[in-house]
This record gives structure tokens, sequence and C-alpha cells, in this order.
């Protein structure tokens, strides 16, 4: 179309023409196949560059920039530690990000503690293989309550401030774009990942298999695993996770095994009738998905409801401020993660709420 | 017999009355136990004194009914069954209107069978899973309502005007679809089996949940519809010599990414937006997402905002931190995708109970990444005996088939399994075997024969043999 010498001109020159046109970009493009005319059309250069962010493990897609670990351990402090912990080690809701990995699994590229099994968990970089997958992962979606909010300088730190804390590179490191290549030798599993299995391909080649074998197959059946009595109920009571009529109904979890067979009545199972879709102040704490983050007794993300109850307790105004709080939101009262504000909740499903949780009624 | 249980004497079992369960002939004598007492039961369990209570009952009641006793098949009311003899209200007044409900909803007693999370598995709702209740689903298709649900950052209603697909890397012309665009082109409709690689993953080592709907519920099953992955590629001019890898990325904060095999991908993926004749459900990527036949859950992104074509894999995050599975010599298996052939009882399975000795229909599902099924069998002795069981058509090609087998129960303990063979030839393997070979820490990928106890009272339980 247009034979201009530098692609850069020809950008320019297309968004000035773009502009003059209003909504010239909608227009089809003579581009396609040519199977399907008016149905799709050519993505402009800077829709490309807004959206392909990914940077593969050869670093094709890697932008330019740098970050020091000490600007990467402030990043972390103000966007990452409420979440991940101040050494990487994580708090209860996440798994860690940096641990279980040697100065000798840097030598090798293998983490020994993978094969020997002495680490309880599997951080982040005793799995890892290629720095890439760091940064793609840390620019395209952290942090998790606010993406694409990080520059690439901020990345670049970060990704640096995590080899630090794994003890990959001194405090004085300074990753870029110049010196990835380098740090990937240095990830401590990168020789880690294998690739020779049956499950990439659909022709791949099973690496377990079967005989079907159709009588006295086994000399002994042995029973290796059950589920122990003190979990029988840790699914809330299975008899309400199934029809309560047809042919197999469900355990009534909440109370030990039947001693024999209920019998043709079906009688042995007492249950209280169909539950009804349930309403009121609990049923609404869920739907409004309070109980991500807040469970009865135990602290999750956030305290307790026994905790903020017992905190109010005996406070005149305690239903008003708390319901301030759950519509505005806010952090600090019970620890670093912040709790996003409630705005869609009506005043009168807040107050129920907040009633709820601080009488239990 | 485990002091823990109930002890329940066979002199008492005829005469608690299970309410609703209309469905089954009640037996005589009945109504003299009231509403509150069977609530006192069931909130403080049957103790010596309630169980005094319904000797007591059961005699008056003889008392009443001289012989009724002796013949306890018999109707309360010598007529027959009060089901039939009284009047229900659903017969006797006007039912309500047309469009009540102008998109409609299960029955009221449906409400037991809804997605449900594990308690413990993941700490934060927004990055979890909801399984789906395969325990009461028949057949092959899975409700949309009832799709299993798994997010990495949470789900979203998408503007389906606002949406875009973007094609690029290795092409001709990088292009940009909108949602019209991409329901203008010819579009096909195919039935396949979802399942998340970590399905069955909590079952590696030990068993630790007690029913199929958090053995297997990362499985669902339904017609998906959209424009074939290849007739997209095609339109952009896409390189497919060169280009043998796919990088699929989702719309959402998480920008999901996985790397896609175009091996099988060319031939089956699909660009879908249709889910069982309507737009997928917004926690299943309404309004795009990419369904790769065979292939583990977290390949098929949601919210599908852009495919790029390459020549190498990526590497992302969940194919490089998460989705690898560790085997027992340190190494991890990375980019392990195809779903291998496996099968699971849905009824009766764990958690379920059985009211009586006599003929049931046993019944479960089966699927292959790699093709279809050819043959399912149970054994109802763990492992020793196995019977073949009927394959209900469809048989379609990376999708659930329902299996069905007939069974006389007598009574006595039984361990059901049943075992899926594809028509590759591969037959679905123990948990022994498969772990012989990749070890209990691999948490993806367990497509081990699954194992059902049948205790002589009728409850079902999860086990593992071997």
């Amino acid at each position: 179309m247009y034979k201009l010498g530098k692609l850069t001109s020809c950008f320019s020159l297309m968004a000035t023409l773009m502009m003059a046109a209003g909504i010239a970009y909608a227009q089809g493009s003579a581009s396609g196949s040519g199977k399907f005319p008016g149905i799709g059309r050519a993505a402009t250069p800077a829709e490309v560059a807004a959206w392909d962010i990914d940077v593969r493990p050869d670093f094709k897609g890697l932008p330019n920039g740098s970050g020091s670990v000490k600007k990467g351990e402030a990043v972390w402090e103000a966007q990452c530690a409420s979440c991940h912990g101040t050494f990487g080690e994580s708090n209860e809701v996440f798994t860690p990000i940096a641990g279980g990995t040697t100065k000798d699994d840097i030598k090798t590229g293998r983490v020994a503690a993978l094969a020997d099994n002495k680490q309880p968990q599997r951080t982040t970089l005793m799995k890892v293989a290629t720095i890439s997958t760091l940064w793609d992962y840390i620019y395209r979606a952290m942090p998790w309550n606010a993406p694409r909010s990080l520059s690439y300088d901020d990345t670049y730190a970060l990704v640096a401030y995590i080899l630090y804390l794994g003890d990959v590179v001194p405090d004085t490191f300074v990753l870029s774009n110049a010196n990835m290549k380098q740090a990937q030798a240095m990830m401590p599993n990168r020789n880690g990942m294998t690739q020779q299995h049956g499950l990439w391909s659909v022709s791949g080649k099973p690496d377990v298999n079967a005989k079907p074998c159709m009588n006295n197959c086994v000399a002994f059946v042995q029973i290796g695993s059950t589920l122990p009595d003190y979990a029988r109920n840790a699914h809330e009571n299975i008899a309400l996770q199934n029809r309560e009529y047809g042919p197999y109904l469900g355990a009534d979890s909440t109370k030990p095994p039947l001693s024999k067979l209920p019998g043709p009545g079906a009688t042995g199972i007492v249950k209280v009738s169909m539950a009804a879709a349930p309403t009121g102040p609990a049923a609404l704490f869920k739907k409004e998905n309070c109980s991500a983050c807040h469970a009865p007794a135990a602290k999750l993300v956030g305290p307790s409801i026994e905790q903020v109850a017992a905190k109010y307790k005996g406070q005149a105004d305690a239903v008003q401020k708390l319901m301030v709080k759950v519509k505005k939101g806010g952090a600090g009262a019970w620890g670093a993660i912040p709790m996003p504000a409630q705005d869609q909740l009506s005043d009168a499903d807040n107050k129920a709420l907040v009633v709820w949780m601080l009488t239990g009624k | 017999m485990n002091k823990n249980q109930l002890e329940l004497h066979s002199e008492d079992i005829p005469y608690v009355e299970k309410p609703k369960d209309q469905a089954r002939l009640r037996k005589a004598p009945e109504h003299f136990i009231s509403e509150d007492f069977i609530a006192d039961v069931n909130k403080n369990g049957l103790d010596e004194n309630r169980r005094g209570f319904l000797r007591k009952g059961f005699l008056s009641a003889i008392g009443g009914a001289a012989g009724l006793a002796a013949a306890p098949a018999a109707f309360a009311s010598a007529a027959g069954d009060p089901a039939i003899l009284e009047k229900q209200e659903w017969q006797t007044t006007l039912g309500k209107n047309v469009a009540t409900m102008p998109y409609g909803l299960p029955s009221v007693y449906e409400s037991n069978l809804i997605r449900r999370e594990s308690p413990g598995l993941t700490r934060v709702s927004a990055a979890s899973v909801s399984f789906t209740p395969l325990q009461g689903l028949f057949g092959m298709i899975t409700p949309n309502g009832l799709h299993f649900e798994r997010h990495h950052q949470g789900w979203y209603n998408v503007d389906p005007n606002k949406h875009r697909l973007m094609v690029n890397g290795l092409v001709k012309s990088e292009r940009v679809f909108t949602m019209s665009d991409l329901m203008r082109m010819p579009s096909v409709s195919r039935i396949h089996f979802i399942e998340c690689g970590a399905n069955t993953g909590l079952e590696w080592g030990n068993v630790a949940v007690p029913t199929v709907q958090y053995t297997h519920g990362m499985l669902s099953c339904c017609e998906f519809t959209g424009v074939p992955l290849s007739v997209l590629l095609d339109e952009c001019g896409a390189d497919l010599k060169k280009g043998k890898f796919l990088l699929a990325e989702g719309g959402d904060g998480s920008g999901m990414t996985r790397t896609i095999n175009l091996d099988s991908a060319l031939k089956d993926a699909i660009v879908a937006w249709g889910m069982n004749g309507e737009m997928l459900r917004p926690e299943n990527g309404f309004p795009l997402r990419l369904v790769v036949p065979g292939v583990q859950g977290v390949s098929w992104v949601k919210w599908l905002r852009r495919l790029e074509v390459g020549d190498m894999p990526y590497g992302a995050k969940d194919e490089a931190i998460h989705y690898i599975d560790l085997m027992p010599n340190g190494l991890h298996r990375q980019y392990t995708s195809i779903q291998e052939c496996k099968s699971v009882i849905t009824t009766p399975s764990g958690g379920q109970q059985l009211l009586d000795k006599g003929f049931y229909n046993v019944t479960g599902m089966a699927w292959s990444g790699r093709g279809k099924i050819k043959r399912v069998d149970v054994s109802f002795d763990g492992g020793n005996n196995w019977r073949t069981a009927r394959l209900e058509t469809p048989v379609l090609t990376k999708a659930v088939t329902r299996f069905n087998i007939d069974w006389v129960w007598d009574g006595s303990p039984s361990i059901m399994q049943s075992r899926a063979m594809d028509d590759t030839g591969y037959v679905q393997p123990t948990i022994k075997a498969l772990r012989d070979i990749r070890g209990t820490r691999s948490i993806y990928h367990n497509n081990a024969i699954q194992s059902w106890k049948l205790d002589s009272n009728g409850e079902v339980s999860n086990v593992q043999v071997g």
C-alpha cells in the first residue's frame, strides 16, 4: 500500500490516517485468506504491542530495563510481602517463593531436595527452571489484586530480589535485559525439567501400561488406605450432598456409621426433610463472598467472626463503625492484607451482616 | 463392631420413618413418631432413652393394630399407598404460569446437588476449585450450572461487545476479531470432556476425600460450539511449518497463558463460544474459550483474547511452576497435557448408603484424551474378577462415555472398581502401577482405577487397594 522506506514512518503515517478517518482501523483488511470477506481486520502495531507481552525462555519478548536487589526489596515490601512474606516464605495462604535451594544446586542446576524429599513444601525457586517465567508472570499478573501495575524496571528488580532471597545472587546484584542469560545460567533447577514423556502429544507413548485381566487377577486384595474416622464429616454432611430418594442416598456423616443395613424400609437413616434454600445473614455472608476471607472461628486471610465480635464487644457504636468498615474496606486493623470495599452491599444487608457477626443473630 | 458405630437394633429399625422419601413404600406401623422426635434424633442421635421410646411406641402400635407387625411389608392403611390414595396438592390446585421462571431452574428437590469446594484445599476462593456433583449426574452431559470451576484470579462477566481475539506471531496477517466476526464464521458443535490435570490429585499418596465429587469432580462434558482453530489460523496465514506451538492467553487479570501443542490441536481444537446450546457461562470463560479436546483443563484458556503462533513452548507460569509432574528422581515432567484413559463408578460411590440387598444398576463414566472408549470392565471383588459393562451411546472421541452394569447385592462386603480401555488399546492402571513409575508426589494426571468399599451396613467409602 505505502512504499515507505522506514517502518516507523509507516506506522506514524498509518496513525495519522487513522486519526483522520476516525475509525479507519475498524475497516476490513484485504490481508486475510480471502475466504471470509468482511470478517476480522489487521491488528495495528500498537494493539499487538499492548497485548503481546509474553516473554519466552529464549527471551523473545523481553523489554529493555533493569532493577537492583535493593530496589526490589522496596517494591517487595510495599507490594508483595503482604501475601508472600518478608523473606519470600509466604504466609499461610500462598505457597512459598524462596527457600529449599543450595549453592550446590546452583552449580548443578538440579535442586537436590526435590529428590531426597527433605523439604516439606516445594518453593517456586525449587521448581522453576526458566527465569523468563518469573519475569513474564510477575509483569503480567502481579500483584494479585492489581495486575499490570508494575513497570519493566520494577519487574527486573523483583526478579533480582527473589534470586537474592534464594542466595542465587548477592545483594549488590542488578538484573537487566543484558544479563538475563547469565542469571538463567544460575537458576537452581534449570536442568530439572524433562519433556521426555508421553503426555505432551496425543500420539505419545504411555509410561504405565496395564493388562485387562478378567478372572483370578489378584491373589489377595489388601486395602492400603482408607479415610480416617476423624475425617468422616470433614466435607460436611454427605447425606445433604445426595438426593434424598433413589437407589443410593447419602450417608449421614454427622453420625457414626450404622451398625447394620437399614433394611427395605429405608428407615435406619433419620433425616430432616429437604432443606429449603438458605436465607438470612449466614447465607448472605457466603453469597457476598465474605466467607472467602473470613471464617467463623479460624483466621483465614482476614480475622475470624469470633475475633471481630470480641474486639467490638461492649462498644455502643460497634454496628455503625463496622458498617463503615465493611462498606469502605481498609487495612491495618488486622494485618497488612487489605479488605476490599463492599460498595455493592445495600445498607440493610450490610447492617444484617454486621449485627449477625457481632451477635450471631 | 467398632464401638463408635451407632447401635441400632433390628427391632428398632423399621419404625423410624424417613420423611420425604415418598418414592418408597413405607412400612407399618407408622405415624407414631412425631416430627419433633425425628428432629431430636437428628440433632442428638439415637441413645438408649430414645430407643426405649421407639420400642414403647412400637408396642403401643402393635396394641392398636394387631397383626400388622407380623406383615412388615403391609401399608399403614390396608387399602394401599397414601401417595396414591390421598390427593396431593399438585393434583388438586392450579399450578404456576408459564415463564414464571423466565430462565428455568432445577426442582427445589435438587438442591443437594451443587458445586462444592473441598475444605482446606485452597485458602483463597478467587483462586480455587469447585467440584461437579458426579454422584447425582446421568448420561454424558454436564449441566451448565454444575460444570466444575477453576479460576486463577476470580471470574468476570466480560462484556462481549468489548471482547476481542487477536491472532499474532508466525502469521502472514496479525488479525483482530470481534465476537460478531467469530460468530459469522463456519462453526462446529462437538461433545468433549474437560478434566483438570489435578483431578484425583489429592489421592496420589493416600485416600484424602470422601466422595466422587471431590475425587473426580474436576470433570465435565459438554457440547461446545465454535470455529475450528485450524480455520482461524488458516485465515491469518499461519506458518505451520515453523509454528508448531500456540500460546493461548486469557483476558482475565491473571492473563492465563498456556502453550498448546499444535500437532493435535489443528485437528480438533475449537475457539468456542457455545456450551450445551447456550453461550458459555461466565465461570467457564464467557464469551470465548479455547477447547482443546483430550488435553487438561488449564489449556482450555478462558476469556480467550490472544493466540500466538510460535516455534517453541513458552514456559508460562502454569507450565513451568505449576502443572508440572514431580517424578521420584526429582525431575519434573513439563508440558504434561494429555488426559489418559480413566473411569470411575459414580453410583454407588463414596459416602453413599445402600438401604437394602437386591438388584442395583451400577453406573459410571469413562473417558480418554487419546480417543474413544472401547470397553469398561467392573469388579465387585477388589479387582480379582471382572465383568464387562454396557456402554451407552453415543461413544464419542475424547468425550465421556456412560457405562452401566446390572448387579444383585447379597449383603456381603464388596470392593467395586471400574477399568476403562480406549481404542489405542491402553488400559487404565491401578494406583500401585502408577506409583511404581511416578511416585506419590506428582500431583497431576492420576488416572488410577478407583476403589469403593461397600460395607455390610450398606455404606460406601473411598479406599485404595494394594
